[in-house]
């Protein structure tokens, strides 16, 4: 028996959310009493590799190699599924990344394993039972899923787990799986990185703004803030709609749900599938110049006011606090 | 060109969600169900890339008798037919294996999906109907364009990018905003969606993996603390000092 972990790399480096899970699955290891191992797919550096103890893997399998430098599900999910099973793993975690969701439903197959994906807390393991909390109907609401085979998939949602640092380091092994061709039916052509930008899902801080911001061209104060804040950026629904913003800033019901540590909505009233997508957030600022805006009802700290005349004024208080800090 | 499009049957957006029954179902009072948004956009593509005799929309839903109304939507936007196979969503992996069982024998070059069911949020079913049929599939996808008879070109989102494949027919894949603006029926798509064909199947056998044991809403917040205008400096101090997030 073992736990699985898989760790995504993006260019040979891991994120946050790479560590997070497993941190995560480490606790896992811990409640089942057994060995956590992670696996790395791509061309990682080994010293990198061994750094993956601190969070508690105690083995990597490491597959490199020149076919699977870029993401294919299909042969990605193979390889998991064969380490799996070569290390009789029972319980699998991946980060629910966008290539994850691709991923951890053709494991969940070939394994014949439940999935619960969009994890948001340590599975509830008792006699027999194995429990886990997942967000859904859109951020409205948590579910509590039961998985009831005997090897589980599941994928935790980034920022839901804190990093668990052990100090140790991991023994580094080289896994060669069979290729199957069948697997190789996509070819990825390019792959293009917006590098300066912070990928929205993973971001801590998030500066989303709306209909008050009255156009486009008025958007440079909310990317200065979002700048200097080390923020991404987001929008709300009519704004991607109306070809203000792209599509991948879209929060809500039907975009991007988030759960930051801090979320600033500036000109947005608030509907009720704007607020699905940001509900799990830790604080939320709400600036708005309508006092009755549904937001103000789930906000931590609200300010009522014209976008224009606050946010340069909280552009110069933060510039002021980073200067001090 | 051989599409299979498959639908959910959601509440409508702007539901309270609640639950009874000691939390363990969701309260279906009062609440309007919905063709799922993201579905909308697949369908829509598949229907752009088949107009004008390039090839038929076929939709495949999963559910019992009472979401006919969301098949007849997705007919009167504009597909040619539907299946219906006749059991209760239970889970992703229920869902996708009927469809798989249905599509297997079929020829569909490509099967589409919305990204995720806006209620269960899994965006599972896409890759496992192609893990069961075993044939690629493609994740959240912002573009989809068909490349030659033998393959299609895709884009799908990555964290802070994207990453244009070419894929070979036939795979599967889950569409996102970005593929296709949604279609509005018309009065005459409304009218032919009646006596398009809508064949009902019995559903295969599938082992059951999870099951869903209750529910919880949000906790909700401490009130909210406001602040003048000009204290905007304050802010910044409450959001270090009181809470840590910056």
């Amino acid at each position: 028996m073992s736990v699985l972990v898989y760790v995504e790399n993006a260019e040979g480096k891991f994120k946050k959310s790479a560590f997070e899970v497993i941190s995560y699955a480490a606790a896992i290891a811990e409640q089942l009493k057994t060995e956590l191992i992670a696996i790395s797919i791509g061309n990682v550096n080994p010293e990198i590799l061994v750094n993956l103890g601190k969070y508690g893997a105690n083995r990597v399998m490491n597959v490199s190699h020149d076919k699977l430098k870029s993401f294919i599900n299909q042969a990605y999910a193979s390889i998991i599924a064969e380490a799996a099973k070569k290390e009789s793993a029972t319980v699998i975690v991946l980060s629910n990344t966008f290539s994850a969701k691709g991923l951890a439903p053709r494991i969940a197959v070939k394994l014949k394993a439940g999935l619960a994906d969009s994890a948001i807390e340590l599975p509830l393991i008792n006699q027999d039972k194995f429990l886990i909390k997942k967000t859904a109907f859109s951020g409205k609401a948590f579910a509590k899923v039961e998985l009831i085979s005997a090897i589980k998939v599941i994928s935790l949602n980034p920022n839901s787990f804190q990093l668990k640092e052990s100090g140790s380091t991991a023994t580094v092994e080289n896994f060669t799986p069979e290729f199957k061709e069948s697997d190789f039916s996509t070819l990825i052509k390019e792959i293009v990185r917006a590098s300066d930008k912070i990928a929205l899902p993973d971001a801590e801080l998030v500066v989303s703004a709306g209909r008050g911001m009255k156009g486009p061209e008025n958007w440079g104060m909310i990317e200065e803030l979002a700048s200097i804040l080390g923020a991404a950026t987001a929008c709300s629904k009519p704004i991607s709609d109306a070809g203000w913003r792209p599509h991948e800033e879209h929060v809500g019901q039907t975009g991007i749900a988030v759960r930051p540590n801090l979320y600033i909505a500036i000109g947005i009233s608030g509907a009720i599938q704007h607020l699905a997508g940001v509900s799990s957030s830790k604080t939320i600022v709400v600036i708005n110049k309508d006092p009755e805006a549904p937001f103000f009802k789930v906000a931590d700290y609200g300010i009522v006011g014209d976008a224009f005349e606050v946010v340069p004024k909280l552009i110069t208080a933060i510039k002021k606090y980073k200067a001090n800090s | 060109m051989k599409i299979l499009v498959c639908v959910s049957n959601v509440p409508d957006t702007t539901t309270k969600v609640t639950f009874n029954g000691d939390n363990t179902q969701f309260n279906t009072l009062g609440v309007q169900y919905i063709l799922n948004p993201y579905d909308e956009i697949a369908l829509a593509r598949a229907i752009e890339l088949t107009e004008g005799g390039k090839g038929t929309v076929s939709i495949i839903h999963v559910g019992e008798v009472g979401s006919e109304p969301t098949i007849r939507k997705a007919l009167a936007i504009g597909a040619d037919d539907a299946v219906r196979i006749n059991a209760a969503p239970r889970d992703a992996y229920f869902v996708a294996a009927q469809i798989a069982n249905y599509a297997k024998d079929k020829g569909f070059q490509m099967i589409l999906t919305g990204r995720e069911s806006i209620d269960y949020n899994g965006c599972q079913v896409a890759a496992m109907v192609a893990e069961f049929l075993n044939i690629p599939s493609i994740s959240i996808i912002k573009k989809l364009d068909i490349e030659s008879t033998t393959q299609a070109s895709l884009v799908r989102e990555i964290e802070g990018g994207k990453e244009i494949l070419s894929v070979s027919f036939p795979f599967t894949a889950s569409c996102a905003e970005g593929v296709a603006e949604p279609k509005i029926p018309n009065m005459r798509g409304i009218m032919s969606a009646r006596t398009k064909p809508l064949e009902v199947i019995e559903p295969a056998p599938v082992d059951q993996l999870l099951s869903f044991q209750s529910y919880s809403i949000p906790e909700p917040r401490g009130s909210v603390t406001m602040l003048g205008s000009d204290e905007t400096e304050k802010l910044v101090e409450l959001l270090h000092t009181k809470s840590k997030v910056i």
